[in-house]
Formats: structure tokens, C-alpha cells, sequence
């Protein structure tokens, strides 16, 4: 999979681990700004008070 | 110029080798072993983000918007001041109320506002200078992750200044945390209550250690629910261990003092409203 994504990505070897970087970014973002927010909304582990189960 | 040559050989193998990789049938196994790491790696970055990243960002957002609620107060107060200007009358006068540490009499008690209303904001220097929380109605967690407000108060239990137990919970971790240092709080320690009436200073006391399902705490006298409160105490409540829920931590605070709020904050509370609405 991630060996595929490596023979896809274009240009000499500096360019590609900066692509990889960049990609990298991008997907951190993405899951930062919306999946995690989104996932956190679902899962409530964080219960802090008394009295409620 | 010179160079043109040299690179040329490391190139072409390169380039054999990957037509040799690209000739590979690819693996199954090798897939779903990636796509399992993969997995892996996202459930660690959540739980970095829930616990560091997305409180830090929570807990700035819950300390400006209290910051703000704070100064709102502040400026209707001096708003009404300048047109009513209050005789502090019984500010200075012994035969007043007896045993009146701050010496302005009984404390206004507010009445506690709708489910997920602002009321109140606390202020404890042992949680850092820059720390602020909006206190607002219910213990959902739509008043507990709210980024503009972070501590809920128990419907039920008394408000701050009342005679009883003025009840508030908020996070130990995540969410902008803010009973991240409860464990840390030494007796004597400063709590502040800021309303839109006034400042309500407790002390804190101790430490206590309880199951979840431990609702005396609530109590006006906390694990008494019979007995007659007397006394104004605050009690905070929170998560424990850190990161986990098995157990809660309470925290217990006593009464002071109160002033109003066209007296201005207490001398330690100064400073830090002053600091606060600065930057």
C-alpha cells in the first residue's frame, strides 16, 4: 500500500519525501480539524461528575 | 558539467530496482498488516489530540470567554455606579451584622439560572495566574465541553455565598481540563467566585477520594444529607486518576468572604483579572 503510494509519487528523492511530508500535513489536518472533533462527539470517555452512571 | 556523468549509474539501477519491486505481486497480508498500523497510529494521534492538542486549544478558548464574561460584569457594574453611585453604609460600622469577616454584610445570593447559562466565574491562582472558567448551569456535557464554558454546577446544590454547598464539576483532562491540578490545591489555597453581584472568596480545606456513584458529596453538608447546613463551602468535583474515571476527586473549600462587585475584586484577584483582561 504505502509501497505503491512511493512508486506513484513523481520526481527525484527530495521531492518525493517532501510530498510525503506534505501528505503527511494534509492528513493531519483533515483529522484535526474534522474526524477528531467527530470522533470525540461520539465517544464521551471523559465523564467527571457524580452521581450519574 | 563534470557532474553529469557520475550520477548517471545510480540512476539506472536505481530504476532496475524499481521495475524489480514493481514486479512484485502485491501481498494480502502485507496489506492488511499496513492498514492495522495504520489503525494503530490513528487511535494514539487521537488520543494525543484529545489530551493535548484540542485541550490546550479548548482551554485557551473556555479562559478568553471567561475573561470576557468577567469584564462584562465589571464595566455594567461601573456602568451603574457612575449613575447610582451605592453608600457603602454599612461598610465600616461594628453594630452592623455580627462576625462579618469583609464587613459587607450577609453575601447576595443569585438564583440559578436556566440549564447552560453563564453565572459565574472561577478563578484559582493555584491552577496558574492565567486561569479562568465560566460556571454555568447543569453538568451536561454540553456545558462541560462547551469551549465558552468548561464548569458545570450542580442543579440543586446552593449558589455561591449561600449557606450549604455550592457544587461544581469540570474536567481533569481533555477539554480543556479544568481541574487539571486539583490534586495540587494546599490548604488555605484561594477559590474566587466572580458573579455579576460580587467576589466570593473560599479557602480551600481538603481532599477527598470517592466512588462515582458517591452523591453525599452533594449534600449542603457534604455525606450529612439530614443534618442542618450552617456553613458556606464549595465543593469542586473532577475525574481520578488523571486520564482515567474510575474514581472522582472533590475538592472542599470554606467560605470567607464577600464583597460586591463595585467594591472591586480582593487584593490577590486583582492582579489576576488586571493580568487577564491585558492579554
Amino acid at each position: 500500500m504505502y509501497a505503491a503510494l512511493w512508486r506513484v509519487l513523481p520526481g527525484p528523492l527530495w521531492l518525493r519525501i517532501l510530498l510525503v511530508l506534505v501528505l503527511i500535513a494534509l492528513v493531519l489536518f483533515v483529522l484535526a480539524t474534522w474526524v477528531f472533533p467527530w470522533v470525540d462527539s461520539i465517544v464521551n470517555s471523559q465523564e467527571s461528575t457524580v452521581g450519574t452512571p | 558539467m563534470s557532474d553529469a556523468n557520475p550520477p548517471a549509474a545510480p540512476v539506472e539501477s536505481r530504476r532496475e530496482r524499481r521495475a524489480a519491486r514493481r514486479r512484485r505481486p502485491v501481498s494480502v497480508i502485507g496489506v492488511v498488516g499496513e492498514v492495522l498500523i495504520t489503525g494503530g497510529v490513528l487511535v494514539f494521534l487521537f488520543i494525543a489530540w484529545q489530551l493535548w492538542w484540542n485541550d490546550l486549544v479548548v482551554a485557551g478558548e473556555q479562559s478568553s470567554a471567561a475573561n470576557q464574561i468577567s469584564q462584562e460584569w465589571i464595566g455594567d457594574a461601573q456602568a451603574a455606579g457612575a449613575s447610582a453611585t451605592p453608600t457603602p453604609s454599612a461598610t465600616n460600622t461594628p453594630t452592623a451584622t455580627p462576625v462579618q469577616p469583609a464587613g459587607f454584610g450577609t453575601p447576595v445570593v443569585a438564583v440559578a439560572p436556566a440549564e447552560a447559562q453563564p453565572f459565574a466565574v472561577l478563578y484559582v491562582p493555584r491552577y496558574g495566574a492565567a486561569y479562568s472558567r465560566t460556571i454555568a448551569e447543569g453538568v451536561g456535557l454540553n456545558v462541560l465541553n462547551s469551549p465558552r464554558l468548561g464548569i458545570g454546577h450542580y442543579p440543586g446544590t446552593q449558589m455561591p455565598g449561600e449557606v450549604g454547598n455550592f457544587v461544581v464539576a469540570a474536567h481533569r483532562s481533555a477539554n480543556g481540563g479544568g481541574m487539571h491540578l486539583i490534586n495540587e490545591l494546599q490548604l488555605g489555597d484561594s477559590i474566587f467566585v466572580q458573579t455579576a453581584d460580587g467576589y466570593y472568596t473560599y479557602r480551600f480545606r481538603d481532599l477527598e477520594y470517592v466512588q462515582p456513584t458517591d452523591v453525599g458529596v452533594l449534600a449542603a453538608v457534604p455525606h450529612a444529607p439530614a443534618a442542618t447546613a450552617t456553613d458556606r463551602i464549595i465543593t469542586l468535583t473532577s475525574c481520578n486518576p488523571l486520564f482515567s474515571t474510575a474514581e472522582r476527586i472533590i475538592a472542599y473549600g470554606v467560605f470567607e468572604s464577600w464583597q460586591p462587585i463595585s467594591a472591586g475584586p480582593p487584593a490577590e484577584l486583582a492582579a489576576i483579572i488586571a493580568a487577564q483582561a491585558a492579554g
